[in-house]
Formats: structure tokens, C-alpha cells, sequence
């Protein structure tokens, strides 16, 4: 075990200084002198030159990028162009937004996935699992910016039954401990901002919660048909347990490597994903914040979130392969040899 | 299995079937656009700003007063040559690689797979957004940008078949009479890679259809007045509230293409590399 996770993290710290390197590069191949940014466009070449100076823009690639990981490391990911804060403090107060609506279209596409692939592995053929699967289909193929807006017409401006966007109402009395909205109201025993933030979260969890949700169904459906066929399933149903411990006490539990691997690996999806719903929905997350340093070619904000969604997406992969090490005692014989 | 019984195969498979006559009917579409189009899906008429489903007008009007029936056939040939070219972007070099990587092992396999490692650590859409920020919004940056993220999901797909395929005994009886390497894998190993390649570029025309339109739905595809469907769909989303037709419209079209694909890719799949399920 301990070998195994060692040499994931060798792989895992190749794999960030990689990502250091083409985010560095490739930050500095957008056009445009973030020099010139910094300081607007009638500063004078002499304070474009000074702030050159300051931000060690005009030092070789190597150096800058020496100067970049020393600061990395020390958590400084430099001050937005736009607000002057820094980009490692931006990134964390939006990062909890995301966790938030990432955690809900988490839960959501593994109940409803699961449950929709068990279902439909026990009860193959039926329409059930025809419909459930051609549903699947459909969750993978739909645009989730398009399913997002039909959603927030029906639900919010037809009906008015959800928020149209934002995380909770502008004006509520809310003081953040966790950053978790939800959370916090359930910690203070705050249910009126509790409830207004599961309103506003419920049409963005389920936009995103659409694909992962479709993938897990049909790793679920196929998974559970191939421990369904195994001969212990049928000594279980020869020793006359209902068809309720067989396929929830034998089936799913053998079933369940495939589709813990598929919802670790999801939360890639959800990373992606979240850039588009929170546009959508204007929830004040990463993806959103991304998108907005872009537009406003706020590099060094920019160059933060990106590393940032990497460094996150490395390491939800290397959980997902020691909770699979850990799970499958097989692999744990194979690793020690 | 040969060419006759693959196609014996997918006429019996409902999901290829229904998948092919989707697309057969969008490409259709795009190729018939300019003579079946009502109106000219670029002109601007002001007076019918923002107009509803009609008659006159099947699928309403946008905010310039453009027919956007008109607009999402013309679309239609932006989405399709988005996903070919994309998809070739990433399709070539990513085959080469895999290739190169699974046949020589360790001292070319190292540096490659470990780049496309990196590559892979981005969330796609975010590299997408990235290669597009530094290429400059444009229709070509978009297929340019969405090719270059699925480069590493063709080589370690390839790699993965010419690891095996290269133990096989037909490569090493070839290469006991002598044959060279270059032969063995432009001869004996690439034909056999096909089969995955071939079921995961069909359902990569989905997801480069989904990624550009999502990119052009951020400003970074398509400028206006190009009529993409990603495009259209952003400048609805300002008039939500009063003319969902006009994001409802170009959305459900992306949709049907990318679920004609899928729907082909699966079917494929199921005929011609079970093992991918």
C-alpha cells in the first residue's frame, strides 16, 4: 500500500510541476503586456517599463518561472489585476461556492444514478430500463448552457417557483463561518437562509448534476449485469434471499469498484462543467470567476484558478486510485509483489 | 470481422440506425441549406424583432429580427465541419503518438504518455478556454482549441490496442521475415487500431460539437453574425425571461446532432469493440 501511494505521489508531483510549467508558458502566449493592463493604456512606456521592473517581466522565462514556483509555494499567486487582492484569497472564497454546488450535483447524480442503474440491471429489457437508459443517452448529449436556461424559464420565470439566479437573496443577513451557505444556516439554526439557499441552489445542482448523473446510471446498469450473471448470485437466490439482499447486499457491493472510480472521476466533469452553469446561473463560483479574468484578461488570476482546477483534479484522481487499491483486495496482494 | 458483416450488424442495431438517420438528416440539412432556408440567416429585419414561433417565422425571430430557422440550417454546416475538423485535429497527432508510444515502449512511450498525463490534468473545457484565449476568439481557433484537448484521448486509446496488438504472433512472424518497423506498424499494427478509433471518433463528433458550442456560448467561437448554434444560444440567454425561443431553438439542435452521434457511436461500439463498453 505504502508503495503504491508513494510512487502515485512521485507521479502526482511530476504531473503538477508539468502543469506549473504549460500554465506558466502558456499564460505568457496570451497577447497583450500585462504591464499595460496594470497600469491602463495612456500610462507613460517609463511607468509601463517600472511596472515591468516590479513584476520581474523583464527577467528570462527561466527566471520568471523560478521567481513563480518560489511564490507558488509560499501560497502567492500574485494580486488580481482587477481588484488588487490576492489571487490565492479570490480563489478561496469562490472555491467554497463551487464546492458547494459541485458537493449537490454530486449527491444528486449518485442517488438518482445508481438507483436508476440498479433498477434497471435487475429489471433488464423491461421499460423501465429502456426508458432509463434512453434517458441516460440523453442526459450525455444535452447542452447543459441550454438545459440550464429551459430550466431557469420553467421553473423561474413561468412558474416562480426558483430563484432565477445568484446563491442566495441580495440583502439577507448572512455572515459566512464555513463559506458554505447551507451550511451555515444549519450551524446558526438559521432556517429562513437555509431554505433560501437550497432554492437558489436546486435548478444549478440538477443542470450540473445531468451528465455524471447519466454516466453513473449506465457504469451502474452495466456493472451490476455482469456480477448479476456471476454464479454466487445465483447460489444467493438458491438459498431463497429476496431479490432485495441480492441486489443490494451481494450485487451492488461487487458492483460498486467501477462506479466509485466513475464518480471520482466525474468530479472532472463537475470542474468543467461548473464553468458553464455558474455562468448560467451567475453563481458566484471558480468557473465563473475564470471565465470573467479571461474576458478581462486578468492573467494572474487566470493562471491561479487554472493551476488551482488542476491541482484539484490531480488529486481527486489519486484518491479515487487509493480508495480503488484500498477497496479491491486484489489489487493490494498485486501491489505488494 | 469484414466490411459486409459490420454493415449486417449495424442495420440490425436500432441505436446505430436511428443514430445514422439523425445525422443523415442534418447533413442533409446542411448540404440543402441555402435552397430550403426561408430567409437569409444574416439580414437583419427590425421590424420583427424578437417574434415568436409563427407561419411566417417557425422557429421566431432573434433580437435583430433574423429568422432563426434560417440560422440554425446554416448553423448546421458551422456544427458539422466544427466536429470533422476538430475531431481530425485530435485524431491524427493522437494516433501517431499512440502509435509511436505503444510500439517503441519506455524511452518514446515516457515522454509522451507523461505530456499527455499533463494535457489530461486540465478540466477539458478550461484548456479549451485556455488555447482559445491565446489563439484569439475565432470559429478556426474554436476547432483548433477543442482538436488540441482530445489529443491525449486518442494516443492512450491507440497505445493501449498496440500494446497488445504488438505480442500478437501475425507481428512477430512479420517481423521474423524481416519486416521493418515502419511496416509493421503502417501495415500490420495501424489497420488493427481501427476499430476503437474509429467507435471513439464518432462519439468525440458529439463532444467536439458540445465543447465548441459551449465555447461559442462564452464569446470565444464563432463572432457575430456567424449564425453557430453556441453563438445564437449566448445571445438568447439576455432574453430569457421574454424569448425563450430564441435559446430554445439553436440548444435543441445542438442536442439532436450530438444524440445522432452518440447514439451512432454507441451502436458502433457495440459492433465493433465490446471491450470499450
Amino acid at each position: 500500500m505504502a508503495r503504491f501511494i508513494s510512487r502515485r505521489l512521485f507521479h502526482l508531483i511530476f504531473i503538477l510541476i508539468g502543469v506549473s510549467v504549460l500554465v506558466f508558458l502558456m499564460v505568457r502566449l496570451i497577447p497583450g503586456d500585462p504591464a499595460h493592463l496594470l497600469v491602463g493604456e495612456f500610462a507613460s512606456p517609463e511607468d509601463v517599463s517600472r511596472i515591468r521592473e516590479k513584476l520581474g517581466l523583464d527577467q528570462s522565462y527561466p527566471y520568471q518561472y523560478y521567481i513563480y514556483v518560489k511564490n507558488l509555494l509560499k501560497g502567492d499567486m500574485g494580486r488580481s489585476i482587477r481588484s488588487n487582492v490576492p489571487v490565492s484569497q479570490e480563489i478561496f472564497v469562490r472555491f467554497l461556492a463551487t464546492v458547494e454546488l459541485s458537493i449537490a450535483a454530486m449527491i444528486i447524480s449518485s442517488c438518482i444514478g445508481i438507483l436508476a442503474g440498479v433498477i434497471s440491471s435487475a429489471r433488464q429489457f423491461s421499460t423501465f430500463d429502456y426508458v432509463s437508459m434512453v434517458m441516460a443517452l440523453v442526459g450525455i448529449s444535452m447542452p447543459i448552457f441550454w438545459l440550464g436556461l429551459m430550466l431557469m424559464y420553467l421553473f423561474s420565470v413561468k412558474l416562480g417557483l426558483l430563484p432565477l439566479m445568484g446563491r442566495f437573496t441580495m440583502g439577507l443577513d448572512y455572515h459566512s463561518m464555513t463559506g458554505l451557505v447551507l451550511l451555515d444556516g444549519l450551524l446558526t439554526g438559521d432556517f429562513q437562509l437555509f431554505l433560501n439557499a437550497l432554492k437558489h441552489l436546486v435548478l444549478p445542482a440538477f443542470t450540473l448534476s445531468t451528465i455524471p448523473m447519466a454516466i453513473i446510471a449506465r457504469m451502474t446498469r452495466s456493472s451490476m449485469l455482469e456480477v448479476l450473471s456471476k454464479d454466487y448470485i445465483r447460489t444467493a437466490r438458491a438459498k431463497g434471499l429476496s431479490q432485495g439482499a441480492v441486489i443490494f447486499k451481494h450485487a451492488l457491493k461487487n458492483a460498486f469498484l467501477p462506479i466509485i472510480t466513475v464518480i471520482g472521476l466525474n468530479f472532472g466533469l463537475l470542474l468543467g462543467g461548473a464553468v458553464l452553469t455558474e455562468t448560467i446561473f451567475s453563481w458566484p463560483g471558480l468557473g465563473r470567476y475564470v471565465v470573467d479574468s479571461l474576458m478581462a484578461r486578468d492573467y494572474p488570476a487566470v493562471q491561479g484558478c487554472i493551476l488551482f482546477f488542476s491541482v484539484i483534479m490531480v488529486m481527486v484522481n489519486l484518491v479515487v486510485d487509493i480508495l480503488y487499491f484500498y477497496l479491491d483486495p486484489r489489487l493490494r496482494i498485486d501491489g505488494k509483489g | 470481422m469484414e466490411k459486409a458483416e459490420i454493415l449486417v450488424e449495424l442495420k440490425k442495431n436500432k441505436s446505430a440506425m436511428a443514430g445514422l438517420v439523425i445525422i443523415a438528416m442534418l447533413v442533409a440539412l446542411a448540404v440543402i441549406g441555402p435552397w430550403i432556408s426561408p430567409y437569409h440567416p444574416l439580414i437583419p429585419d427590425p421590424i420583427n424583432r424578437l417574434k415568436g414561433p409563427s407561419w411566417a417565422h417557425l422557429f421566431g425571430t432573434d433580437s435583430l429580427g433574423r429568422d432563426i430557422l434560417s440560422r440554425v440550417i446554416y448553423g448546421s454546416r458551422i456544427s458539422i465541419i466544427i466536429g470533422l475538423i476538430a475531431v481530425s485535429i485530435s485524431l491524427i497527432p493522437g494516433t501517431l503518438l499512440g502509435l509511436l508510444s505503444g510500439f517503441y515502449g519506455r524511452k518514446v512511450d515516457e515522454p509522451i504518455m507523461r505530456t499527455m498525463d499533463i494535457m489530461l490534468a486540465f478540466p477539458a473545457i478550461l484548456l479549451a478556454i485556455f488555447i482559445t484565449a491565446i489563439l484569439g476568439p475565432s470559429l478556426l481557433n474554436t476547432m483548433i482549441a477543442v482538436g488540441i484537448v482530445y489529443i491525449p484521448h486518442y494516443a492512450r486509446i491507440v497505445r493501449s490496442s498496440v500494446l497488445s496488438l504488438k505480442e500478437q504472433l501475425f507481428v512477430q512472424a512479420v517481423r521474423s521475415l524481416g519486416g521493418s518497423n515502419l511496416r509493421i506498424i503502417a501495415l500490420h499494427i495501424f489497420p488493427n487500431t481501427l476499430p476503437p478509433i474509429i467507435v471513439y471518433a464518432t462519439l468525440g463528433m458529439g463532444t467536439a460539437v458540445l465543447q465548441a458550442a459551449a465555447l461559442g456560448f462564452l464569446g470565444l467561437g464563432a463572432q457575430p453574425p456567424t449564425p453557430e448554434w453556441g453563438a445564437m444560444l449566448s445571445e438568447g440567454r439576455q432574453y430569457i425571461q421574454n424569448a425563450p425561443h430564441v435559446a430554445a431553438f439553436p440548444g435543441l439542435a445542438i442536442f439532436m446532432l450530438v444524440l445522432g452521434f452518440n447514439l451512432f457511436g454507441d451502436g458502433l461500439r457495440d459492433i465493433l469493440d465490446p471491450s470499450l463498453r
